[in-house]
């Protein structure tokens, strides 16, 4: 589940600019969830669009705007009204978004910001949780990640700046260090704090060659 | 001069932290210390200090350098990665540093610039370790460094006031087994916590110098409780600075960091003094304190 907000009006329609005929395009998918997109989202864009002065050359709802196929499919039956746009505000996340501009060949909008790569229905692809830094240290730090529960990432121990048992930068977070040596006393693995953690690779990052050549993984396929 | 030099003669050790400003008028902050020149071992440059924008750690202490006053660079792991690091550590030493204090510094969020990418790449104990490896002529990478290595004499933080003292001790061990050969520690105000905590890390032999804040008013004393990791500062010592009354409060703060001197010295190796703008200030204190 992706999470996503709506931009500022003003930016929407200062991004559109001078671009009068618009199509309009929003998701079904976790974009309704958000209210960010889904019918509702659908018809207030379209009132503010048209308070604005612009003209709707037509509107489309899709379930999941992240299903290239699905999007072309969908996209194919609306052609004449997409081609009379001078552009497509798209009411969804970073992916649909990326979705939409690959499979037409048209100026694409967004017109929310995605928050976070979020989690529902057992997946959760979030970054919040797990950026896929491609080394997971979950099983020195009893299940607590240290790159996303520090705000600083680290991999030794906390830093000095732990107080009450929250993070410098918030004090209502609670510092992952912390967390991680509570945890470790519970489960009688506080020996594990003992361990040198190397400097991070961070090319372990990128995802492989393989993975990148399949259609699941990338939209340009 | 390595400050491990200082240590090996048995002396008791006394550096003093240096802010550079905000702007390029470095000789003005330098002058100050002319007073401490016979009394302090070495003096910290801090790293853009709370990570507010500064002029950097390694011009200062050239600067210092050249004024025959001995620098420990301070090096945080916040605004460079790895490479910028290592390359740090290289011209640090071509520049005839021979002290290195290596810290994971403060987040950006706090200083002057909380827009700022916060980097992090390494954190303190891979920096620690870095440093050994390019002393011992490699870089992080494997790579031989050509000619002779540089050679410093590193050190680290500790927080002995820290609300958890098992994990600090731990970090201390991985950051003695990665290459520290000294310790500062945070401001201490607790005499007891302090000397429990030296007997606790004895055995781990490295040299540990107490961190001494000069307490500019009961207001700044509420503030490090309330904002400062690990730093208490007791009621009786908020009280007696604000029963000094304005006009003898100088004369008062300096007599509380003085005696807190005294009471700290045999438990430790040394003290780090942080003046933060009372450096003019800092002879006195350690006049009282009999140093």
């Amino acid at each position: 589940m992706l999470f996503t907000k709506d931009k500022p009006l003003e930016e929407i329609l200062e991004s559109l600019g001078e671009e009068k005929k618009i199509f309009l395009l929003a998701c079904n998918g976790c974009a309704e969830v958000c209210e960010t997109g889904g019918e509702q989202g659908l018809l207030t864009m379209k009132a503010e669009l048209e308070k604005a002065g612009k003209t709707l050359t037509g509107q489309l709802n899709v379930d999941f705007l992240c299903n290239k196929v699905l999007v072309a499919t969908r996209l194919n039956r609306e052609m004449e009204k997409i081609e009379a746009a001078d552009s497509i505000l798209v009411l969804t996340c970073g992916i649909g978004v990326q979705v939409v501009s690959k499979v037409i060949n048209k100026v694409v909008h967004p017109s929310a910001n995605t928050v976070s790569v979020g989690g529902l229905q057992g997946l959760w692809a979030s970054d919040e949780r797990c950026q896929a830094c491609g080394d997971c240290a979950l099983d020195f730090t009893g299940g607590i990640c240290p790159i996303t529960f520090c705000a600083k990432s680290l991999l030794n121990g906390a830093c000095g700046g732990t107080q009450e048992g929250k993070c410098e930068v918030d004090s209502e977070k609670d510092c992952g260090w912390q967390l991680i040596y509570e945890r470790l006393e519970k489960i009688g693995r506080l020996e594990n704090l003992k361990k040198f953690h190397k400097a991070r690779d961070h090319s372990k990052m990128f995802p492989s060659k393989d993975l990148r050549e399949t259609s699941f993984y990338d939209i340009e396929k | 001069m390595k400050l491990t030099e200082r240590f090996k003669e048995g002396k008791f050790v006394i550096t003093c932290e240096v802010g550079p400003p905000k702007g390029i008028e470095v000789e003005k902050v330098i002058d100050e210390l002319e007073p401490l020149r016979s009394k302090i071992d070495a003096f910290n440059v801090t790293d853009l200090q709370s990570s507010v924008l500064r002029v950097g750690s390694m011009a200062t202490c050239r600067l210092l350098k050249e004024k025959d006053f001995e620098p420990i660079m301070q090096l945080t792991c916040r605004d460079r990665n790895r490479l910028s690091l290592q390359s740090d550590v290289l011209s640090a030493a071509v520049l005839g540093i021979e002290n290195l204090l290596c810290l994971t510094g403060d987040h950006p969020q706090l200083g002057d610039h909380p827009e700022a990418m916060p980097v992090f790449d390494l954190d303190s104990v891979q920096l620690l370790s870095a440093v050994k490896g390019l002393m011992n002529g490699k870089d992080m990478a494997g790579n031989d460094l050509e000619g002779q290595p540089p050679q410093f004499a590193i050190g680290a933080t500790v927080n002995p006031g820290a609300d958890l003292l098992e994990p600090q001790i731990i970090k201390m061990e991985k950051k003695i087994e990665a290459g520290a050969e000294f310790f500062q520690t945070q401001a201490v105000y607790e005499v007891d916590k302090f000397a429990n905590f030296c007997k606790k890390v004895k055995h781990l032999k490295a040299p540990v110098m107490a961190g001494i804040v000069l307490l500019k008013s009961p207001g700044m004393a509420k503030f490090m409780n309330a904002n400062v990791a690990g730093v208490h500062v007791p009621d009786a010592i908020i009280n007696e600075l604000a029963g000094a009354g304005k006009e003898k409060r100088v004369e008062k703060s300096l007599e509380i960091s003085a005696r807190l001197i005294k009471e700290l010295k045999d438990s430790c190796q040394g003290i780090h003094i942080m003046a933060l703008g009372w450096e003019r200030h800092v002879a006195a204190v350690l006049e009282m304190a009999g140093l």
